[in-house]
């Protein structure tokens, strides 16, 4: 490992992200419009107070997940992948300076969400803001992280975009949003144990209704950081220098 | 440190698959340090494949592959070898300096580096072009200076004056022999024949087999010919002889 190529890499990375307006408004703006839209959606009820925060997780978790595969899985096609790994710059290196250059995106895009959920969504936040922001930025990384992993099982931007209903959309359907994770059938509540997402959206409505202790919040957040940890690991030792 | 070796490549019994054809089947190979040395053959022979075996990034079944002295892909390597693909391996959605700037910190070369080797590729009023809105020729141009980034000792191009026009190309040989003269050994493939005039020693390949490692003047006595194509001709004709 070698903190400079690490940086480096993240530099690059951030770098071509500045050149492309669309993946920026994705990223950072889109999120908060799909929060809002569903804030107007139930604008006359109390829904959105109940899904409002896992919404927080949802969105950001979908596009982070989204974006970063399709990034490193474009690295993989132009060769320029292929060129860098003939160079000195290890796996983990690689691997890490993508996950940097988008946390560092997230924080952003989890400031943009909480913020315009809040103020202008009128979201009400019973705990402390700044642990919602925590959460929404470790499960956003999340998100970026397994785009990483995907991308290694991908040759196409075609199967990277067929990871979403594999990977993404029973996490989403067994994440508590459609019904309270604890109301599920057995066999189910126990498989969305299992997934990273249900977690995330588990801390995010802990913090909002601050119906459990810190220490509640702090293991969801270790949940989220070793699945994160788990493919980054994975993602580089899943990335071979030498290719049939 | 390697031990001193005379030999940039050694090649023992390389074995390569892909999928379920056998590209190369029991190559063996021998380059010199220093000189052009050109590897010729049609498209699908197994020159990429065997440009990959040297670099490391392609899985061998077996054989051994000896680069500088030492085993192909190792880490003390991928400073002394730059490698250039065939399709241009560049960052289209940053400049060409941003390209050349990011490479040469993963190499750990001076920021100074940069500057030399735009000049060698004569980039100089591109560099703050995106690399996705040059020309093809300006874009292997600038994967061509990122594999010149900390002069390496043995250079591999895989077919590096593709669609360039001809001006750029005999400015692109005139750069190779250059770094020749200066000690460096460049592997360069093609399947343009007149190219193989300005190597020194010329691989010519078919199959997955070598069919002939020769001068370019040895090559066209032994076969009688005028021409390197034509030599390609008379030595496929004479395999294919009982």
């Amino acid at each position: 490992m070698n903190p400079g190529r690490t940086l480096a890499t993240s530099a690059r990375v951030l770098a071509q992200i500045r050149h492309d307006p669309r993946t920026i408004a994705l990223l950072l703006v889109v999120p908060s419009l799909l929060i809002g839209l569903v804030a107007w959606l139930f604008a006359d009820t109390t829904v959105f107070q109940q899904i409002g925060p896992a919404m927080l997780g949802l969105f950001p978790f979908i596009v982070m997940f989204l974006v970063t595969s399709i990034a490193t899985l474009r690295e993989r096609r132009s060769g320029t992948l292929e060129c860098l790994l003939t160079l000195p710059i290890g796996r983990l290196d690689f691997i890490l300076g993508y996950a940097l250059a988008f946390g560092l995106l997230a924080i952003a895009q989890a400031g943009i969400a909480v913020g315009f959920a809040v103020l202008v969504c009128g979201l009400e936040i019973e705990g402390s803001v700044w642990l919602l922001v925590l959460v929404a930025l470790a499960d956003a990384v999340l998100g970026s992280t397994l785009g990483l992993l995907a991308s290694a099982f991908a040759r196409t931007e075609f199967q990277v975009v067929q990871f979403m209903p594999a990977i993404v959309f029973p996490q989403v359907l067994l994440g508590g949003v459609l019904i309270p994770r604890d109301q599920m059938p057995d066999v189910l509540y126990a498989v969305s144990d299992w997934l990273p997402l249900s977690h995330a959206i588990d801390a995010l409505n802990a913090v909002a209704r601050d119906d459990e202790d810190a220490g509640f919040v702090g293991a969801q957040l270790l949940v989220l950081l070793a699945f994160a940890v788990g493919a980054v690991v994975l993602g580089s030792l899943t990335l071979r220098r030498r290719t049939p | 440190m390697a031990a001193y070796s005379t030999s940039a490549v050694r090649i023992r019994g390389l074995v390569v698959r892909r999928g379920t054809t056998t590209v190369l089947d029991g190559l063996d190979l021998r380059i010199a340090r220093g000189g052009i040395v050109g590897l010729l053959g049609p498209s699908g022979c197994g020159k990429t494949t065997l440009m990959r075996s040297i670099v490391g990034v392609q899985r061998v079944v077996s054989g051994t592959v000896s680069v500088l002295g030492a085993p192909a892909g190792t880490a003390a390597l991928r400073r002394r070898v730059g490698y250039v693909t065939q399709a241009a391996s560049v960052y289209d959605d940053l400049t060409v300096r941003q390209n050349l700037r990011y490479f040469a910190r993963v190499l750990g070369a001076p920021a100074s580096d940069v500057d030399r080797v735009v000049e060698a590729t004569d980039l100089g009023t591109r560099t703050g072009a995106l690399a996705g809105s040059l020309s093809g020729g300006q874009r292997s141009r600038v994967s061509l200076a990122a594999a010149l980034l900390g002069s390496p000792e043995l250079l591999v191009l895989d077919e590096p004056t593709v669609g360039l026009d001809p001006v750029l190309r005999v400015e692109l040989w005139s750069l190779f022999r250059r770094l020749a003269d200066r000690g460096v050994t460049l592997l360069v493939s093609s399947h343009v024949m007149d190219e193989a005039r300005r190597c020194d020693r010329l691989l010519l390949m078919r199959d997955g087999a070598m069919l002939a490692d020769a001068t370019p003047n040895a090559l066209l006595r032994k076969t009688r010919t005028r021409d390197i194509e034509s030599a390609f001709l008379a030595l496929i004709e004479r395999g294919n002889a009982p």
